[in-house]
C-alpha cells in the first residue's frame, strides 16, 4: 500500500472505532453492542499475543493461563492494596511478562506439537492454582471488584471516576478500544521493523538465524514475554469491566480460541487477529438462533473455512487482487 | 601465513560411537582446505564442532588464539566463524534479497529498540544492508533473482545464495558444507571460480566435500578423515599419493580421487 492509502486507512479505521460505532449504537440503541465490541477488543489484545508467537514459530494454547494471571494480579491489587487500577495494566502486563520468561526459558526449545501440548496444559494449571492458592478467594473467586477510578495530573482531570459516569459501557469500550489500537499500532512496527524479519527468521528455520548470528534464544522469550504482557492486559480489561474474575475466567476453551482467532484471522497478517476475533465473537453469537446446532455449524464452517483459506480472511484481499 | 583456526585433538562421542576422534588440524589465513573422506568419516559432525552447533567431548577449537567450542553459534558467528548448510537450508518464505539482508544482522549497531522505534542508526544499517545485499547478490549472479521468492529457485541459485547468507555476515572463515553437491561438470566449474573468487576478498574457506575432481582442482591443503580419525594431511598432489588415503578409498574407482 503506498503511503497516503495507508494514512487513510488508519484514518478511517480510528473514525469508524471511535466515531463511528459509538454514534451508530446511540442511534440504534443497541447498548449491548458496547459490551460485545468491548470484548472483541480485550480478545483480540489477547490474540495479537498469540499471533506473535505464531510469528517465530511456536504454537500457543496458554494465553488463558496469562490473562488469568493479570486477571488476578490486578484484583489482587486493586482489592487488597489499594491500587489505582491504571496502574495495575503495567504491572499485571509486567507480571505475566517476568513470568512467561520464567517459563518460557526451558520450554522455549521445544518445537511444533510438543511447545503447544505444554501451553496447552498452562491454562489448566493457572486455574488450578487460582483454585487453591489463599490469595486468589478459591471457586468463589474475586466479586465486586471496584470501577477503574479518577487520573488526574495537576489538579487536571484526564480519565473520570467511572463509577461517577453515567454511560460507564461507552468508557469501558473507549478504554479497551485505545489499548487494542496502542496494542496494534505496536505489533505494527515491531513486524515492519527487523525485529519481524527476526522472528520470521526463527519462524523458517532456526538453525540458520543462530548460524548468521541471530541470538535465538533472547528472541523467543522477547517474543514470547510480549505475548504474555498481551495477554496479561486482556485479563486486566476483562476485570475491569466484569468487576469479578474467577477460575474459570479463562479456560482451556478460552486459550483455543485465542489460537482460532489468528488462524481465522491469518498468520501472515498482523491485524488478522483483530478480525479473526470480531469474526468468531460475532459469528458464535448469531449462531445462538440455531440452538443445539450451534456448536456443529459454528466448527463445520470453521473446517471449511481452514480448507478454503489456509492463510486466513485476509489473504482473501489478495486472491481478489490477483484475479482482477 | 599465519594459523587461524586451530583444531586441536577434538573427540565427540556420540554413546558408544565416536564419530570424530582426536582431531588436529590447523586452518591458515586466506587458504581453501578441504576435508574429504568416505561417508560416515566424521566430516560433517567435525563441521558442527568448529562452528559450535555441537559440543566436543573432548579437545578445542581456538579461533585467532581463542577458545570457540562450548559457545553458542551465534557468539561463534559474531567472532567470524560462519558455516553455510548442507541441505539447502534457507529462509524459504522470504525473498532472495531478504534473506540477504537479513543475514547482515551479526553488523547492526542498532538495538532490538531502536529497531522498534525506527532510530536514525536503525535506517542507516537498512540502506547499508540493502546496498550490501545488492553487491553480494551481483557477486554471486544471483542479481537478476533478488525479488523471488527463495523457495521457487532452483537447485544451483539456492546453494548460491546459502553462500550469500554466509558472506552477508562478513566472516573471517567461511565453512561450506558439500558446496558442489549434485552440480554437474560446468555447474561445478563455475562453483569453484566462486569459492577461488572469496578467497580474493580475504576469506578463508573451509569445505566439506565430495566431488574428488573439484577439491583437487580448488584446494591448497587437503584434510583427510576415515572413520573419524585423520588419516592424512597434505598438499592436492601429496594426498593423491598418500597410501592410506587410496587404502580408505579402495574398492572405489581410482578415478574417485582424480588420479
Amino acid at each position: 500500500m503506498s503511503p497516503p492509502v495507508k494514512i487513510l486507512s488508519v484514518v478511517v479505521f480510528l473514525f469508524a472505532v471511535f466515531v463511528a460505532v459509538p454514534v451508530m449504537i446511540t442511534v440504534t440503541g443497541r447498548t449491548d453492542f458496547y459490551y460485545t465490541l468491548t470484548s472483541v477488543a480485550l480478545l483480540s489484545i489477547a490474540s495479537a499475543g498469540v499471533w506473535l508467537t505464531f510469528y517465530i514459530g511456536r504454537i500457543n494454547i496458554g494465553q488463558g493461563a496469562y490473562s488469568l494471571l493479570g486477571g488476578y494480579a490486578s484484583a489482587i491489587l486493586v482489592v487488597d492494596y489499594g491500587w489505582s487500577f491504571w496502574l495495575t495494566i503495567p504491572a499485571a502486563g509486567l507480571l505475566c511478562a517476568g513470568v512467561s520468561i520464567l517459563v518460557g526459558l526451558p520450554i522455549l526449545r521445544l518445537r511444533g506439537v510438543y511447545f503447544a501440548m505444554v501451553t496447552l496444559v498452562f491454562t489448566e494449571v493457572a486455574r488450578l492454582l487460582a483454585l487453591a492458592l489463599p490469595v486468589t478467594g478459591g471457586a468463589t473467586g474475586m466479586t465486586s471488584i471496584p470501577l477503574p477510578g479518577a487520573v488526574s495530573i495537576f489538579g487536571l482531570t484526564i480519565i473520570p471516576d467511572f463509577a461517577s459516569l453515567e454511560n460507564p459501557r461507552l468508557a469501558f469500550y473507549l478504554l479497551a478500544v485505545t489499548l487494542m489500537v496502542l496494542c496494534f499500532a505496536a505489533m505494527y512496527r515491531i513486524v515492519h521493523s527487523r525485529i519481524g524479519r527476526l522472528c520470521q527468521s526463527l519462524q523458517q528455520n532456526e538453525e540458520l538465524a543462530s548460524s548468521i548470528g541471530v541470538n535465538i534464544v533472547y528472541l523467543r522469550l522477547i517474543a514470547y514475554a510480549i505475548s504474555s504482557f498481551l495477554g496479561g492486559v486482556g485479563g486486566v480489561i476483562f476485570v475491569a469491566i466484569s468487576q469479578s474474575i474467577y477460575p474459570s475466567s479463562f479456560t482451556v476453551t478460552d486459550s483455543v480460541n485465542f489460537m482460532l482467532n489468528c488462524f481465522l484471522g491469518g498468520l501472515g497478517y498482523v491485524f488478522g487477529p483483530m478480525l479473526g476475533t470480531l469474526v468468531l465473537y460475532f459469528g458464535w453469537d448469531l449462531l445462538f438462533e440455531a440452538g443445539r446446532f450451534q456448536l456443529l455449524i459454528y466448527s463445520s464452517v470453521m473446517i471449511v473455512l481452514i480448507l478454503v483459506l489456509p492463510n486466513g480472511l485476509l489473504s482473501l484481499g489478495l486472491i481478489l487482487r490477483r484475479k482482477v | 601465513m599465519a594459523e587461524l583456526l586451530e583444531i586441536s585433538g577434538i573427540t565427540k562421542r556420540f554413546g558408544g560411537l565416536v564419530a570424530v576422534n582426536n582431531v588436529t588440524f590447523d586452518v591458515r589465513d586466506r587458504e581453501i582446505l578441504s576435508v574429504i573422506g568416505p561417508n560416515g568419516a566424521g566430516k560433517s559432525t567435525l563441521f558442527k564442532l568448529i562452528s559450535s552447533f555441537l559440543k566436543p567431548s573432548a579437545g578445542e577449537v581456538r579461533f585467532k588464539g581463542q577458545r570457540i567450542s562450548n559457545l553458542a553459534p551465534h557468539i561463534v558467528a559474531r567472532r567470524g566463524v560462519v558455516r553455510t548448510f548442507q541441505e539447502t537450508t534457507i529462509f524459504r518464505n522470504m525473498t532472495v534479497r531478504d534473506n540477504v539482508i537479513i543475514a547482515h544482522h551479526l553488523r547492526s549497531r542498532a538495538n532490538l529498540f531502536g529497531f522498534f522505534l525506527g532510530s536514525a542508526l536503525a535506517r542507516q544499517d537498512e540502506n547499508i544492508f540493502g546496498q550490501s545485499a545488492d553487491e553480494i547478490l551481483a557477486f554471486l549472479g544471483l542479481a537478476p533473482q533478488s525479488g523471488e521468492i527463495a523457495r521457487n529457485l532452483p537447485h544451483g541459485h539456492l546453494r548460491a545464495l546459502g553462500i550469500a547468507i554466509g558472506l552477508a555476515t562478513n566472516p573471517s572463515i567461511l565453512l561450506l558444507d558439500e558446496p558442489f553437491a549434485g552440480m554437474n561438470h560446468d555447474e561445478t566449474m563455475k562453483a569453484v571460480a566462486m569459492v577461488r573468487s572469496l578467497r580474493d576478498r580475504g576469506l578463508t574457506v573451509l569445505l566439506v566435500e565430495h566431488d574428488m575432481p573439484a577439491v583437487m582442482k580448488i584446494s591448497d591443503r587437503i584434510v583427510v578423515l576415515n572413520f573419524g580419525e585423520m588419516i592424512a594431511e597434505g598438499t592436492p598432489a601429496e594426498i593423491q599419493s598418500n597410501a592410506r588415503v587410496i587404502e580408505a578409498y579402495l574398492g572405489s574407482e581410482d578415478e574417485a580421487i582424480g588420479l
